[in-house]
């Protein structure tokens, strides 16, 4: 098997590159069409996103391979090939499956262990499949791919820990409060970014949410796409009481929520703990606030400090992820090792001669006295049956290898006789051939 | 018999708290899965070496120090054991295999001897009284581990360095509503242990209460928590202070009960 991927990413090539080299979505029976056709390639599937684009192409030859999907790409798009050169990585044989897995995991993405490439990962099969360019080999390789894709997910902690800044406050506020299922917060200021965090807490089970802005009109604004109160900014005091999650974000110059205020605040909630988050430059929320018992004050940096670990953190998951790949290819490889031709043959010729020897077997035993010459004669004919039956399957069998569809005849035939790689035979027939 | 039982049971939880402690080094979970493993065998033979003490002594197994802490020891497991179940915190484990092998360690370098028990003693007190004091004190014990999670947990948060515990602890609401959970049961067991125990000493010896050190000790230990139960209720204690408070109190506990066995040779001087 013969498997190349050539491509580029947001490692190797700026974005005015990849942005002339993407192949959207709707059009993309075209290209895969042209591969198939035009340029001699056996399988091919295109992965087109904002940070990669990749073809990967079984083929007959490597090295005719690579060159045939290089000129594709620059002859497509109508860019020099001398361009586009520099930016574009070949994967062969194993280290290209590797990147497939690897990409499918997340492992090669610009966000370590992002989750959503495996959904366009397995956009990219689907359309192959649609428009007819994925074969038998792609088609266990992708399936091969989504399942390393899912063991990494469930058997490491690589996509666990949030890695935006409105993410890591959500997370922040579960290891303060567990469940948020019915907490309540209060946004000081209708910035864009207090809205998205305050978007994921109510995603995560808040239940009020409060707003409050200078312009009360923009408040009002806001709250309706949140389902929350809108209330005067001076108020906003009085209600902190009743909150558990405050995110301020206003143009304020100075602190507007000090200490005092929040001792006292906490006295009247029984110091149920509270979770500020000041994500307004400058600083919106007094830090020493973080000195008042069961009081949280996070700041522009603190949360970027968050984000770091994690990504440190899932660094640290990939290794893991990694050994499960090496895991994974050789699985794969065993599979893509019994499509050999001839150690299937030899496999099918010594299943049926065992059967043929034991019915053989068996008759000469019941016959009872039978002279030599007797036996040879009925393991002749026995002999000739079988290698007659097998005569025509065998020829096909070798002439369609050589095909594209030649491993679906290999893994049909070795399911219909349920066969096993016998290594011994390989490395037998291997040596008689040279 | 039971010495047999008694030592497999110290040597799986060495090995059992050994992978803990690699578990909150690495954060593998294959390490904690195989950590509990570990635990719930050598609870098995912790459980075989009470069973099988039982029947040789005759009676309840808590009459000398030895028997006591291994019987405290094996309480702790069991609670902690339906805790995992109920509630899935996984990491308790990290800190009550230790503190079970510390239990066992100590039992360990204590006289074995079964002794023979004073028949003024005999009484169907003894297991009521034994048992209700021992899972009392196993509720505080996990207390007072879910307070140094929560302290370690709380540290973390404050300082807004995130690493290493961080990401296996649970969070603080979940470690304070558990510790005011086992309050909530460990505190009525420990009422009702003063109290049969006064009920049995009535039986044994005529009175219910002479001041003995142990019923002082207790009585300074139910204060404590009685006061620790009402500022949650009504001063809105938690968090950080609870967790001292009560991690305080188990202390003051567990100390108290160890010198006063010790030095009076267990069943709090009563088997002399």
């Amino acid at each position: 098997m013969n498997l190349i991927i050539v491509g580029l990413n947001h490692r190797t090539s700026p974005v005015e590159i990849r942005e002339k080299l993407s192949f959207p979505a709707q059009t993309i029976g075209e290209p895969l069409r042209k591969l198939t056709n035009h340029y001699g390639l056996n399988e091919a599937v295109i992965l087109s996103t904002c940070n990669r684009v990749e073809v990967l192409a079984i083929t007959g030859d490597i090295e005719k391979g690579t060159w045939q999907i290089k000129r594709f790409l620059s002859e497509f798009h109508d860019i020099p090939l001398n361009r586009l050169d520099d930016h574009l990585y070949v994967q062969q044989g194993e280290n290209a499956v590797k990147h497939l897995f690897r990409v499918g995991a997340g492992l090669d993405s610009m966000v370590m262990g992002e989750p959503q490439i495996l959904g366009q990962v397995k956009d990219s099969y689907g359309y192959a499949v649609q428009h007819n360019t994925a074969g038998v080999i792609v088609n266990k390789l992708y399936h091969k791919a989504f399942q390393v894709a899912k063991r990494i997910r469930s058997e490491t902690k690589i996509g666990e820990s949030a890695v935006s800044i409105s993410f890591a406050a959500v997370e922040l506020a579960r290891k303060i409060f567990g469940d948020l299922t019915g907490k309540s917060a209060m946004l000081l200021g209708a910035g864009e970014m207090a809205e998205l965090a305050a978007k994921h807490l109510q995603s995560n089970g808040v239940r009020d949410i409060i707003v409050a802005n200078r312009t009360y009109e923009k408040a009002v604004e806001l709250v309706k796409g949140l389902c929350g109160t809108a209330i005067m900014f001076r108020e906003f005091p009085h209600f902190l009481k009743n909150v558990d999650i405050v995110i301020a974000s206003t143009g304020a110059p100075n602190f507007i929520i000090k200490p005092d205020q929040v001792h006292d605040v906490m006295r009247e909630r029984k110091q149920k703990p509270m979770f500020f988050i000041d994500i307004s430059v400058p600083r919106n929320i007094d830090p020493l606030v973080n000195n008042i018992d069961n009081c949280y004050v996070y700041d522009v940096d603190d949360l970027q400090g968050v984000v770091a670990s994690n990504l440190q953190e899932r660094k640290k998951e990939a290794e893991e992820a990694e050994k499960i790949i090496d895991e994974e290819i050789e699985k794969f490889y065993r599979w893509i090792k019994s499509l050999d031709v001839v150690p299937t043959i030899i496999a099918l010729r010594q299943t049926c001669d065992q059967i043929r020897k034991a019915e053989l077997a068996k008759a000469v035993q019941s016959l009872g006295s039978l002279t030599e010459k007797d036996q040879k004669v009925l393991d002749a004919m026995t002999s000739a049956i079988v290698n007659k039956i097998l005569h025509h399957p065998v020829t096909h069998l070798k002439k369609e290898s050589n095909k594209i569809e030649g491993d679906l005849y290999i893994d049909t035939i070795r399911r219909l006789f349920d066969l096993t790689v016998d290594e011994e035979a390989v490395k037998k027939a291997q040596n008689n051939d040279d | 018999m039971s010495d047999i039982f008694f030592y497999i049971t110290a040597a799986i939880y060495l090995c059992s708290t050994c992978v803990y402690t690699a578990y909150l080094f690495s954060r593998k979970d294959n390490l904690i899965s195989f950590a509990e493993k570990a635990l719930i065998t050598g609870f098995v033979f912790h459980t075989l070496t009470i069973v099988v003490r039982w029947i040789e002594a005759g009676r309840t197994p808590a009459t000398s120090l030895h028997e006591s802490l291994t019987l405290f020891s094996w309480l702790t497991v069991v609670l902690f054991l339906l805790m995992l179940v109920k509630y899935r915190q996984r990491v308790l484990g990290a800190f009550v295999s230790p503190f079970a092998l510390i239990l066992i360690l100590t039992a360990s370098l204590l006289p074995k001897k079964i002794i023979p028990l004073s028949p003024v003693l005999e009484s169907y007190w003894l297991p009521v009284h034994v048992m209700l004091a021992f899972l009392g004190n196993a509720f505080f014990a996990i207390a007072f581990f879910l307070g140094i999670m929560y302290i370690i947990q709380e540290h973390y948060l404050k300082s807004r360095k995130l690493k290493g515990l961080y990401f296996i602890l649970p969070s603080l609401d979940t470690l304070d509503e558990l510790n005011y959970k086992c309050l909530q049961y460990g505190f009525p067991l420990l009422t009702i242990a003063i109290i049969t125990g006064a009920i049995w000493s009535e039986y044994a010896i005529g009175s219910y209460w002479d001041w003995k050190p142990r019923q002082i000790w207790s009585l300074i230990t139910w204060f404590l928590y009685a006061a620790l139960l009402h500022g949650r209720l009504t001063a809105g204690w938690r968090g950080k202070k609870a967790a001292i408070f009560s991690g305080t109190a188990f202390m003051i506990l567990l100390g108290s009960f160890i010198i006063i066995n010790f030095v009076s040779g267990g069943a709090h001087g009563l088997s002399q």
